[in-house]
């Protein structure tokens, strides 16, 4: 059994793999669980495809370079968080409606500048569906900064978001800065989605935000145990999922969102199986 | 706005309050909601202290009042003053949620509930210190909730819904409290808790305005009624209020008169969950 969990230890890309899985699983789960309690689950799989044509933008000024890369995802993602915003805010449009014609629009986009690269297409699958054994030492300093940033920011406003989540009336009526708070919580998201890019990719993000919320949701009923537990539960997945990955020889993206599903399953099983309290 | 000017915001001292200024005062307010005209040419002053039932059909613009009042909601025309000051300086002004228009599955205990209320107080980056604990537990104790502060708000009834929301108020240290159809789906006991609190809170000076339905509840209860139809109908007295005059013109077509043995008028307007429908 040791031997088995300390075998892929013994490849560097093994352990820098594990590491940005973990943290950027606790990332995803803590900004996930203000997704889920605010009902944005269609944001969160919409916002990551909608950053496609950064992230095709970024590969082709920078010839592949991820620098290029990870730049392009940052400046399309908060653009289209906060663009988002401004659309749905007073507007005539319902906010779901608003969604799918920006982010349809916006993977459009993306797709269309990769078609016109169609030899690079591969390395674009990387970011649809991830690559997180390719993580360089220099990928996972970004991925600590900028998930370090993440966390901070939403330790240091838990109070303030926790109110907006659960009635915006009254953080209007404390007088909350809410408009800077709505559009503080996009932005952490925007970032989220790019540090989680290589992670699990585009298509299964919204896993890594809304399955481990939503299965500490069904253990607790406090808001820090709920971000506790689902960061938890997002790590362990991270760390299971690449082990998952390595023997059984499937796509890590893939195996980590699977073993965060099973998670689930496992939880709400339990769930149903137990009678109900009253 | 700098970043600084922009974290100063999350603590707020709260505007000074004018002595001698009205408590509240509307002036020639319209409003639009949704780019509909709700609120048309309102003007009144309440007294600090009072309880005013607010009643009226459906549409009738009484949740685009409560949230002129509060300052959440710009008025197209008139102003909205607090104390002499524009509403959206104070954080003394409570609008409850209607009990529909929560989320009850949020993982929030109803300590934390009640606690949210004392947020801007606290400040940015404070965690609550314990006299906010203290506050906390004691305005639990004013509603009658202390023994239920760590429960899930799922796991309360109605009643004790609606009182934890009046705790949350009294955390907040509100001096006018708006709540939107509170007795709405209580039974009638619960209905007698909530408004034994609200006699606590006309001890403590509290000046309370409730949306409502049941016009016959309006006038037993309230000091005074407000009778809205995106005008003003009428605002005094209920028996000066309630005539079949004012009520025809807030209520049309959907009005039944009945007289009763107190003389009073049982009224079945537009709306379906109160008294049972007389065709």
């Amino acid at each position: 059994m040791l031997t088995w969990l300390l075998e892929p230890l013994t490849f560097a890309f093994m352990q820098r793999g594990l590491l940005a899985a973990a943290l950027v699983g606790v990332v995803c789960a803590l900004v996930g669980t203000y997704v889920v309690l605010r009902g944005m689950a269609f944001l969160g799989d919409a916002l990551p495809h909608a950053i496609l044509p950064g992230v095709a933008a970024g590969y082709l000024l920078g010839g592949g370079a991820r620098g290029p890369v990870l730049w392009g995802s940052l400046v399309a993602a908060i653009f289209t968080a906060l663009g988002i915003g401004a659309l749905t805010r007073g507007a005539r449009i319902r906010e779901d409606s608003a969604i799918g014609i920006f982010f349809a629009g916006m993977f459009a986009l993306g797709i269309a500048l990769i078609s016109s690269i169609r030899s690079y297409a591969v390395d674009l699958t990387h970011f649809l569906f991830g690559n997180v054994l390719g993580v360089t030492a220099n990928d996972l300093w970004l991925t600590a900064a900028l998930g370090g940033l993440v966390i901070l920011v939403i330790l240091a406003f838990y109070k303030e978001f926790m109110v907006l989540a659960f009635d915006p009336r009254l953080a209007a009526t404390l007088r909350l800065p809410t408009n800077f708070l709505e559009n503080l919580l996009l932005v952490l998201i925007a970032l989220t989605i790019v540090i989680a890019l290589q992670t699990v990719g585009i298509a299964l993000m919204v896993a890594m935000l809304v399955t481990p919320a939503v299965t500490a949701s069904l253990l607790t009923r406090r808001l820090h145990w709920m971000m506790a537990l689902a960061a938890a539960i997002a790590a362990f997945s991270g760390v299971a999922g690449l082990y998952l990955s390595y023997y059984a020889g499937i796509a890590s993206g893939a195996a980590i969102v699977l073993v965060c599903t099973a998670c689930f399953l496992v939880v709400w099983g339990g769930q149903s199986l137990r009678p109900q309290r009253a | 706005m700098s970043l600084l000017e922009r974290l100063r915001d999350f603590t707020h001292p709260g505007a000074p309050h004018a002595d001698h200024a009205p408590f509240v005062r509307l002036q020639n307010v319209s409003a639009h909601y949704d780019g509909v005209l709700a609120l048309e040419d309102i003007s009144l002053e309440l007294y600090g202290g009072e309880q005013v039932a607010v009643v009226g059909p459906n549409g009738a613009g009484k949740s685009t009042l409560f949230k002129v009042i509060a300052g959440i909601h710009p008025p197209s025309r008139g102003t909205a003053t607090m104390r002499g000051s524009d509403p959206r300086q104070h954080i003394c002004i409570a609008y409850l949620p209607q009990r529909t228009e929560v989320d009850w599955r949020f993982p929030v205990t109803v300590q934390d509930v009640v606690m949210m209320g004392r947020v801007s107080k606290m400040g940015l980056f404070r965690r609550p210190h314990p006299t906010d604990w203290q506050a906390v537990h004691e305005c639990l104790a004013l509603v009658n909730l202390e023994s239920l502060a760590a429960r899930q708000i799922q796991e309360l009834s109605g009643g004790q819904q609606q009182r934890m929301f009046i705790a949350q108020a009294l955390a907040q240290e509100a001096e006018l409290l708006m709540m939107d159809e509170p007795l709405n789906g209580l039974d009638a006991p619960s209905q007698e808790e909530v408004f034994n609190i609200l006699a606590e809170l006309k001890q403590r000076r509290v000046t309370v305005l409730v949306a409502m339905h049941d016009l016959g509840l309006a006038a037993r209860r309230f000091d005074r009624v407000l009778l809205l139809n995106r005008r003003l109908v009428g605002f005094g007295r209920p028996g000066e209020v309630f005539t079949e005059a004012h009520l025809r013109r807030a209520y049309g077509g959907h009005l039944q008169m009945v007289e009763t043995p107190e003389g009073t008028l049982v009224l079945n307007d537009t709306c379906c969950d109160d008294d049972a429908h007389a065709h």
